[in-house]
């Protein structure tokens, strides 16, 4: 199993986090992981991206430019990205705030209302985790058990009581793909 | 027979390389026999300069260490956070200080380091032949002020003691010189209580000490002590510029 | 003990302490400020530690000089610009043989360049990179694990050997998160410190200690060189560790180091796919440089030629010449500056001179 990942989207919107999060929630499993914050000339244009992998075998290149999924955040990351996708990849749009339409047709294209998840949550923070809920459900990369640990850890104890409003986003966030394989 | 004179042990049996009438020599015995009366020996650690004093650690009878142009404030801060136990000085000339070694002194000043400096100012470049240094005084000829120092050019002569006397972290900073038996005498007691400074933990002292160089002024010894006191301690007063050691 | 995932600019100061480095000078500079900024929490809270932020790199390398004659194991750590204003310092500490470790994370130069990941600092660290002749040992970690485990390296061939030890990583192993583990290293034999100055006292017995560079006679000056090329001949057949991958049969052998060796590998795999063998030399020790083991490698009948892929414009590249020497082809592929290739590019290269 491979999962090579580049979380995309404006400052702020904590794809750095779920990033990171998807690195530790891979390595409690005793996956290999590594994450590695925007390099080189991709860190033009305002994005923040980050890289993951996750994978059984030792990892060769953290560096990622073709990956198996890319999570768009924001419509520069979509437009900067969406080639970057392997064919046979998965695609994920944040479609509260992109308003463009995948044009790759050799790949799944995941559609996740982030923003309007969060909404509902009266939380406009847990987008992020929306996203990674989707992620989650699509790859089946790893438990969102190991996720949920990985936030506890990076909480901390003192926050732990934000916990159960990040795992109703994963699930809303794993129920929009859901819907949409339906 | 009664013995009225002795050499220090904390200097080593080497014979000098200091020319004839240089100040160096004397400064090397009142930091050695302030040495020895502080029964310091055996904990003191010495960095020694690129100049005219860069075989210091052949003559004083401690550990030593040469330290690269300038940089033995920042060598002797790396010992003395080390060692803390141990009593670390430089003795630096004003090519190495004031000039290149600029910055490594204001800011192992601005510390407030527990090291003990020794400046030696001769208003000159002894070891490489005679350059003008940020010290050399006004219409002072050199080899590279063949027409004499001209302050529209080149600045008018940096008062280090007075410049480090602003710094917060300096607690103890004296002006002396080696021109006359008096001088010398000031010379010896400033010296023992910049090192006394270190041993209290009082923070960061130095001696600042007028020298003569009479191979590269062109002079006889004598006339190079003369000249000290004849143009030198006039632009450079002599007197304690800072002390805080008994606050 | 359980793995941790942490940032290589975390993992490497971490590792430092555990080796025993208990005195960093530093000086602020991008992108390797987490070294310091890590150093400064840490240090202060260990019994005899001592984190000192400098006024410059060459004060920084200087307070390291000093340390070292104390006899203490010390580092610093700086990126590209900061490592050649500390050359004069390191120089020194060569000639007076201290030793020490110095982390460069490596940026884009010359000059200010960028601060983004680039191995354009090969020369500066591999031949001597000051006045005179001396070499520093190179250790160029790929992954943070590696970077971790290469510290404890470091501080004891410093200590063995009297030498200033880089570690030489681009800015990527700094800024990646990776599991790592500290686990206990094994034991090398270390010798005592008699030369240190700690304090000189005429009735112990012990020789007077003079840390120093400076050999004004000829004949005196000679014979602490020739003591410098023993060690250094000696560093070269003892010291050298390289990482052989899928070499056995292959029709391309790749040289690189650090991330650019693990771009290498997935390139590796795509060429792969395409039914073409080519393996991987990546040096660990750039310094001294694996010419044996490189050579051995391309002796295979199978291997046709080599292509080293750096961030530079071909810097370790000249190395691989000299060893292969023209026994068999060599080519280069990368850009100065800061462009990292990506595997693709890499493979697309291999498959298409292969063509040609």
């Amino acid at each position: 199993m491979l999962w090579t990942n580049i979380f995309a989207g404006f400052g702020g919107q904590g794809v750095l986090l779920i990033g990171q999060l998807l690195a530790y929630a891979g390595m409690y499993e005793g996956k290999n992981v590594s994450w590695l914050p925007s390099y080189g000339p991709e860190m033009r244009g305002g994005t923040a991206n980050c890289s993951v992998v996750v994978s059984d075998d030792p990892i060769a290149s953290p560096c990622i430019n073709m990956a198996n999924c890319v999570i768009a955040m924001n419509r520069p990351s979509l437009d900067k990205f969406e080639q970057n996708v392997l064919p046979g990849g998965k695609l994920f749009i944040n479609s509260s705030i992109i308003d463009k339409k995948a044009t790759r047709t050799d790949i799944d294209v995941y559609y996740v209302p982030c923003n309007e998840i969060a909404d509902s949550l009266n939380n406009p923070k847990v987008g992020n985790m929306a996203m990674l809920g989707a992620y989650l459900e699509a790859t089946k990369a790893v438990d969102s058990k190991s996720v949920l640990d990985a936030l506890l850890y990076k909480l901390g104890e003192k926050k732990a009581h934000l916990i159960p409003l990040n795992e109703q986003a994963i699930e809303l966030g794993k129920q929009s793909v859901r819907d949409q394989i339906k | 027979m009664s013995v009225v004179f002795k050499k220090t042990p904390v200097l080593t049996d080497t014979i000098m390389h200091y020319c004839p009438g240089c100040g160096h020599g004397i400064v090397h015995r009142l930091v050695a026999e302030v040495i020895e009366e502080l029964g310091i020996q055996d904990r003191t650690i010495g960095f020694v300069p690129v100049g005219c004093a860069v075989f210091g650690y052949k003559y004083f009878d401690i550990d030593c260490v040469e330290a690269a142009h300038g940089r033995a404030p920042a060598a002797a801060t790396g010992c003395k956070r080390v060692n803390p136990h141990n009593v670390v000085f430089t003795y630096q000339g004003d090519g190495d200080l004031a000039s290149i070694g600029a910055a490594e002194i204001v800011h192992a000043a601005h510390r407030g380091e527990k090291i003990t400096t020794i400046f030696i100012n001769n208003a000159i470049y002894g070891m490489t032949g005679g350059q003008m240094a940020p010290t050399t005084l006004v219409g002072q000829k050199t080899t590279t002020s063949p027409y004499g120092r001209d302050p529209e050019h080149c600045g008018k002569p940096i008062r280090i003691a007075e410049m480090i006397a602003t710094i917060e972290g300096a607690a103890y900073v004296e002006r002396v010189s080696v021109d006359s038996t008096p001088n010398i005498r000031k010379a010896k007691a400033a010296i023992k209580k910049a090192f006394q400074c270190q041993l209290d933990g009082k923070g960061f002292a130095l001696v600042e000490v007028l020298s003569s160089c009479p191979t590269n002024w062109g002079k006889s010894p004598s006339e190079a002590m003369d000249w000290i006191k004849s143009d030198m301690i006039p632009y450079y007063p002599l007197g304690v510029k800072k002390d805080i050691t008994n606050e | 003990m359980a793995k941790k995932l942490m940032k290589g600019s975390e993992a490497i100061p971490e590792a430092a302490i555990q080796a025993g480095c208990r005195f960093f000078f530093g000086y602020p500079i991008t992108p390797q400020n987490d070294i310091p900024e890590y150093m400064s929490a840490r240090l202060p809270k260990i019994e005899g530690g001592c984190f000192l932020q400098a006024e410059s790199e060459v004060a920084a390398i200087n307070m390291v000089y000093g340390a070292a004659a104390a006899g203490a194991r010390v580092m610093t750590s700086s990126s590209s610009p900061g490592v050649s204003l500390k050359q004069e310092g390191i120089s020194y500490i060569a000639g007076a043989e201290l030793p020490c470790v110095i982390c460069n994370m490596m940026r884009g130069g010359p000059g200010l360049g960028s601060i983004q990941p680039s191995q354009g600092d090969y020369f500066q660290a591999t031949k001597g990179g000051g006045h005179g002749d001396y070499h520093l040992i190179v250790l160029a970690p790929s992954s943070v694990q590696e970077a971790v485990d290469l510290m404890h390296t470091a501080f004891d061939l410093a200590d063995i050997y009297r030498t200033p030890v880089m570690l030489l990583a681009d800015g990527i192993i700094g800024q990646m998160m990776e599991p790592v583990e500290f686990h206990e290293h094994e034991k090398r034999e270390l010798p005592e410190k008699p030369w240190a100055v700690t304090g000189y006292d005429p009735k112990s017995g012990r020789k007077r200690s003079i840390v120093n560079s400076l050999y004004i006679e000829v004949d005196e000056l000679q014979e602490m060189n020739d003591r410098l090329q023993a060690r250094y001949k000696e560093i070269q057949e003892k010291e050298v560790m390289v990482e052989k991958y899928n070499t056995e049969g292959a029709e391309v052998i790749i040289c690189a180091y650090g991330t650019v060796a693990r771009i290498c590998k997935s390139a590796i795999a795509i060429c792969a796919e395409k039914g073409v063998k080519v393996g991987l030399i990546r040096p660990i020790t750039l310094w001294p440089f694996p010419e044996k083991e490189l050579n051995e490698v391309m002796a295979q009948d199978s291997v046709k030629r080599e292509l080293t892929v750096e961030i530079s414009a071909g810097q370790m590249h000249e190395d691989v010449r000299l060893a292969i020497n023209g026994a068999k082809p060599t080519d280069f592929y990368g850009k100065p500056g800061s462009y990292t290739p990506t595997a693709e590019e890499i493979a697309e290269y291999i498959l298409k001179t292969r063509e040609a």
